[in-house]
């Protein structure tokens, strides 16, 4: 259509094609002799020239490395602490010192209460997170996916993330009663949001290309969620599920601080509230260092290698 | 001097074999804005290499989503007789979560192959196809830009298309990896007998590897003038009769750009 004829001018157009032909010809003659030779070694060439070289540490080192920064912060604290507790500002049933709360915690485990209370708190924790998981992750995929959902769904998520769970304890126990049923909802109530969110983040950063990609591949409808949309959500979900542990623990200790009953045992928010009803603080920092612990060894044997070992096969570390 | 032969668009080869047969197409985004592709009338025969040129807001890569039915036209019809155009694109469009081979492996699924074993053989035949060998395990972070465009060029066959879509496909390689892509995809095009459609900006790297270059005007895109190439593969973007041609697309090109500056 918009293009010009060229009838008028086609023998002298040809003519020059003809020339042309031949200067292209003449201009690379070593080109024609071997040419599948020569672009398989520049290409090998260019290959091996381009190729990353990975740097592999090994993981003693690696683990060491990553470990000593926070050692060293501990060990500065502990003295700041000991200075503290030295100085005499505040007498010692105020500020017990590293020893007398070291010494609180071993009579704890030698008592058998630490493993206890560990072990009934951890497994509230992981029944009440793996639920939440099972719950808040339909739920992201369905708010992540559905503009109509998102639009009614969305802003109560986020206004339900930045409610304190604690704020949950009263209604929970006065519904279920001091049942273990109640610490799970206090637990639901505060990770499920943080888990749904996670995955809508996780959703919402999947370029656009990817899905253009594996519709072209062939990926549509459950295929394509299946097989882009899931995987390439990934990491922003494991971000989410580290958030939703992480709310998971801080409601579960505040519904144990709060509520004690025999249904529920004796638990880590048991162990710290009795001490603070005996007015023991060595015995209650030694319960919040225990609170601490599990937190943190969770995250790092758990969500901290498995969002490495993702991010590290994309690339991302 | 001129290597090409211009030949009037359209009406002569309607009724011939098309790999891609572009009629009329238009293409408005918003409803009541300005249309993004006007009037598109555009063949690609079997086996035939077209480039299509254009500045920006040429709606080049509009059209490309358009025959690989990624979109719809407002207007006209876009027909792919074969069925399914394989599209490939700039860069980074392997899935990073998959190691090259598997990014392979899934375009066969996709395409509802089955087995397994046959599925692996046939994914290392085109990474040895693309000269990557050994590479099924790597994945594209480990890999150059040009090994992953490779990479990228073997999932797209592995669509079993007969029609090759490219989205300025080797735009932010260098120089030299994008020189020996240009060789390359010219061995596997003559080998495959696909039809591709590549899309660029780069006037030079049109002539340098289509039959035909057909330059799109901006805002709306219309075929404004069309390009035989007659210079005989292999060709060299240095070649004197690539840089002749290049300089008569260029001034059109220039042209149809300062049309906007008025």
């Amino acid at each position: 259509m918009a293009a010009e004829t060229a009838a008028g001018a086609g023998t002298a157009e040809a003519a020059e094609a003809a020339a042309a032909m031949e200067l292209a010809g003449t201009a690379k003659p070593a080109g024609t002799a071997e040419p599948a030779d020569t672009l398989a070694t520049v290409e090998a060439g260019l290959d091996a020239l381009d190729a990353t070289t990975e740097h592999e540490v090994s993981r003693l080192i690696r683990i060491l490395r990553s470990a000593y920064p926070p050692i060293l912060a501990i060990a500065l604290i502990l003295a700041v602490w000991q200075a503290l507790y030295l100085a005499k500002i505040w007498p010692d049933w105020k500020l017990p010192g590293p020893s007398e709360v070291f010494t609180s915690l071993k009579a704890t485990f030698s008592g058998g209460d630490a493993w206890t209370a560990v072990g009934h708190s951890v497994e509230h924790g992981a029944v009440g997170f793996a639920a939440s998981l099972v719950i808040g992750t339909p739920l992201g995929l369905l708010v992540g996916r559905f503009k109509p959902v998102r639009a009614g769904v969305g802003p109560i998520l986020s206004g339900l993330q930045s409610l304190p769970s604690v704020a949950w304890v009263p209604p929970a126990l006065m519904f279920f009663g001091p049942q273990p049923s109640m610490l799970y909802a206090v637990v639901l109530l505060g990770a499920v949001p943080s888990i749904a969110v996670g995955v809508v983040s996780g959703l919402d950063q999947v370029p656009p290309m990817y899905l253009r990609v594996g519709r072209n591949l062939g990926a549509r409808g459950l295929a394509s969620v299946r097989y882009v949309l899931l995987p390439a959500a990934l990491p922003g979900y494991l971000a989410g599920l580290r958030q939703g542990w992480a709310f998971a623990w801080r409601s579960l200790l505040a519904a144990e601080i709060i509520v004690q009953s025999a249904q529920l045992g004796h638990s880590l928010g048991f162990l710290l509230k009795n001490a603070q009803d005996s007015n023991d603080m060595a015995g209650a920092f030694a319960a919040i260092m225990l609170i601490l612990a599990v937190g943190v060894t969770v995250n790092q044997v758990l969500f901290v290698p498995l969002e490495r070992r993702v991010l590290k096969a994309r690339g991302l570390v | 001097m001129t290597a090409a032969v211009e030949t009037e668009t359209g009406s002569t080869t309607v009724t011939a074999e098309a790999a891609v047969r572009l009629t009329k197409v238009g293409k408005t985004f918003r409803d009541g804005g300005a249309p993004v592709l006007e009037g598109i009338d555009l063949n690609v025969a079997p086996g035939e290499f077209v480039c299509l040129l254009g500045a920006s807001g040429c709606g080049k890569s509009t059209l490309l989503n358009l025959i690989a039915d990624l979109d719809k036209p407002s207007g006209g019809t876009v027909d792919v007789p074969s069925g399914r155009a394989a599209l490939m694109f700039q860069e980074s469009a392997l899935f990073p979560w998959l190691s090259a081979g598997a990014n392979i492996d899934l375009a066969l699924r996709l395409r509802g192959r089955s087995g397994k074993r046959e599925r692996r053989a046939e994914a290392e035949r085109l990474l040895e196809l693309v000269r990557l060998r050994g590479a099924y395990d790597k994945r594209p972070h480990q890999l150059s830009g040009g090994m992953r465009q490779r990479v990228a060029l073997a999932r797209a066959l592995a669509q079993d298309s007969k029609v090759l879509l490219m989205d300025e496909p080797f735009a932010a390689l260098d120089a030299i990896t994008r020189d020996v892509l240009h060789e390359e995809l010219i061995r596997l095009w003559e080998t495959t007998g696909l039809a591709v459609v590549f899309v660029t900006h780069n006037v030079r790297e049109a002539v340098r590897l289509g039959q035909r270059v057909v330059l799109l005007s901006s805002r709306p895109g219309r075929v404004a003038h069309e390009w035989y190439v007659d210079i005989p593969q292999p060709r060299r973007v240095e070649d004197k009769a690539v840089a002749d041609l290049s300089v008569e697309i260029t001034d059109h090109l220039r042209q149809e750009i300062s049309r906007h500056g008025r």
